[in-house]
């Protein structure tokens, strides 16, 4: 997310869309550089899932916005060649079979190996001759994941890729993203409301609000940035006196949240933690729904 | 657009039921019907007219030339017979398909999928035009030709246990000629149909909901207003340009061989007679006949019209993704 890139994956500048009277996206900037795994993070209504539509030429914008330097809204058909996008579930037609995907997927696709897309279908109860409308959620994740991880595409675009599905899906769908897909040359954006189960893959992170960005950061920038620390009652004061993001109590003991402040600082006033993104997340966006 | 075949044949995937197996039940229950009717004829020992316009005891009694050539006429007819009602069949199927091409996958979020993937919109709308106008046509045609191949099998069979011989008559018909001229108006009847399919398919690129009742709606609402003007005596488009022939157009012009009736409706005026021939069903499918057509500007606005309703078409995909569901 650094202002210094050379060429960036993603350019956005003053991105702006309005359904009616709500803004969903409000003059947004940023930039997301190869080889990042993005986490776009925020409430319902943020304007996440604008953002993303933006990119894959989903919904027409005002403002600059330049994706593998092309531009979506009308180079998505190009576009489309370097980018794979899994909404969640149940974007794929229910009526195809997936042999028949699987074709088609191979036939308007100059970069799918369908070699790749069986061999990773034959991990799972997925056969050829089934329907998708025959599948199960976590099946159909499954075969859509498998399509996508065939084709050789320089972003990745993941919109709650998750939902509904069970944690043992959950689980496998992060770990097969992360073994068998990622390197340095492709660049992952993914939103979801489920922080805890990203967290850890994430290498840069983006709050967005009210189709603001509330937050951009590295990782290793939100851990420099941000400490916790359980105080005891009686420094409790002196730690309210720093401003603390965030407030919170847990077996008698309070639990604030930093932003910024020197690390030796709060070390006197208790234990300090790096605090989780969920708890960041939480602090950042008080008020929301008020 | 290299990858239109493609994506024609991912339209012959989801729609096999209406392209394919529609026009298969169709001519499968005619046949099931001739058989019940030879069966029923036998058990009354009835020689009635079996739907064909001659009788077995006319055959038996006095077979002369020119009732060989009335039995090959009505054989002609039967063959036409085949085509026609699968001609009808096509028209629902596409009539539904069209509205639903552009619309059923931005109702069940699909279109979130395939605009993942390379292809551009403009390929997308003409794979699903092309499928109208050729793969589904096309399909039905083949499938009536092979019933009334297997129907003439039923016939000379039914005959030759009765001692006849249906050669002649099947000489005295056309079947190879019929054939070749029917063929001959598929690509007629795809420029006929330009303005339904672009009609349909911009309703169904366009709507948020029910694209059924816009796309029907729309002309009958133009039509009811022209005339209440009309009556007003308001500026109105007057009666000889024959509004409801072209709003018609945009319904009902996917019916393969609508284009038969054309001289009656037209604006710009038709002088080639395409109406059916009864007494000579083959002469009225001559191709001078039915190219005559590509001569009248009758057929060229209406491409015209239809092409610029799928660019209209192609315009909504781009932008709009989401329906009121």
């Amino acid at each position: 997310m650094s202002d210094a890139a050379a060429n960036p994956i993603v350019r956005a500048r003053d991105l702006t869309k309005t359904y009616g009277t709500t803004r969903a996206l409000d003059h947004v900037s940023f930039d997301i550089e190869a080889g990042r795994i993005v986490g776009l993070i925020g409430p319902n209504g943020a304007g996440k899932t604008t953002a993303l539509k933006a990119i894959l030429g989903l919904v027409d914008f005002d403002g600059d916005l330049r994706v593998l330097g092309l531009d979506p809204r009308t180079q998505r058909a190009e576009l489309m060649e370097q980018v794979c996008f899994i909404a969640d579930v149940a974007v794929l037609p229910r009526w195809i079979k997936v042999s028949e995907a699987i074709e088609f997927v191979a036939g308007v696709h100059p970069r799918f190996s369908r070699k790749k897309c069986e061999a990773f279908l034959s991990h799972t109860k997925i056969a050829p001759s089934m329907r998708v409308r025959e599948l199960s959620k976590g099946m159909i994740v499954q075969l859509h994941l498998a399509l996508v991880m065939a084709i050789d595409a320089k972003l990745l675009v993941l919109d709650e890729p998750t939902l509904g599905l069970d944690i043992l899906y959950r689980k496998s769908f992060y770990e097969s993203l992360l073994s068998d897909y990622f390197d340095e040359n492709k660049t992952i954006i993914v939103t979801t409301h489920q922080v805890e189960e990203v967290e850890h893959i994430l290498t840069d992170l983006v709050f967005i609000r009210d189709g603001k960005i509330a937050l951009a950061a590295t990782m290793d920038e939100v851990g420099e940035r941000y400490a916790e620390v359980m105080v005891n009652p009686d420094k409790a004061d002196a730690a309210r006196a720093l401003k603390p993001l965030n407030e919170r109590t847990i077996f008698g003991k309070s639990i604030f949240l930093f932003d910024g402040i020197e690390r030796t600082r709060l070390a006197a006033l208790g234990e300090l933690h790096k605090p989780s993104v969920a708890d960041l997340f939480v602090a950042t966006m008080k008020g929301t729904y008020a | 657009m290299n990858n239109i075949p493609l994506l024609m044949k991912r339209e012959y995937w989801e729609h096999r039921g209406g392209f394919l197996w529609a026009p298969v039940w169709i001519t499968g229950v005619i046949l099931v019907f001739t058989v019940l009717g030879i069966l029923s004829a036998e058990a009354f020992h009835s020689s009635s007219n079996i739907h064909m316009g001659f009788s077995l005891d006319e055959l038996r009694s006095n077979i002369g030339q020119a009732d060989w050539s009335e039995a090959g006429n009505a054989l002609d007819m039967a063959q036409l017979m085949f085509g026609g009602v699968t001609a009808v069949g096509v028209f629902f199927v596409l009539f539904f398909y069209l509205l639903g091409a552009l619309y059923d996958d931005r109702r069940d979020r699909s279109v979130l999928f395939w605009k993942s993937l390379p292809v551009s919109d403009t390929a997308t709308v003409a794979s699903k035009a092309l499928s109208a106008m050729i793969v589904a046509p096309v399909l039905a045609f083949v499938v009536a030709t092979a019933a009334y191949v297997l129907f003439l099998v039923l016939v000379t069979l039914w005959a030759g246990a009765h001692g006849l011989n249906a050669l002649p008559a099947i000489f005295a018909a056309h079947p190879l000629g019929m054939l070749w001229r029917l063929v001959l108006t598929l690509p007629i009847s795809a420029l006929w149909a330009l303005p339904a399919i672009g009609w349909l398919l911009f309703w169904s690129a366009y709507v948020r909901s029910r694209p059924f009742l816009w796309a029907v709606m729309v002309p009958l609402i133009v039509l009811m207003l022209n005339w209440w003007l009309g009556k007003l005596g308001a500026p109105h488009i007057p009666d000889d340009l024959h509004l409801a022939g072209i709003l018609g157009r945009l319904l009902f012009s996917i019916l393969p061989g609508s284009w038969m009736k054309a001289e009656g409706s037209t604006v710009l005026g038709s002088h080639i007679s395409r109406s059916l021939n009864p007494d000579h069903v083959v002469s009225t499918f001559d191709p001078s006949n039915v190219y005559g057509l590509l001569a009248e500007p009758n057929l060229w606005v209406g491409v015209v019209a239809g092409l610029a309703l799928l660019a209209a078409a192609i315009y909504c995909r781009q932008r709009r993704i989401e329906t009121a569901a």
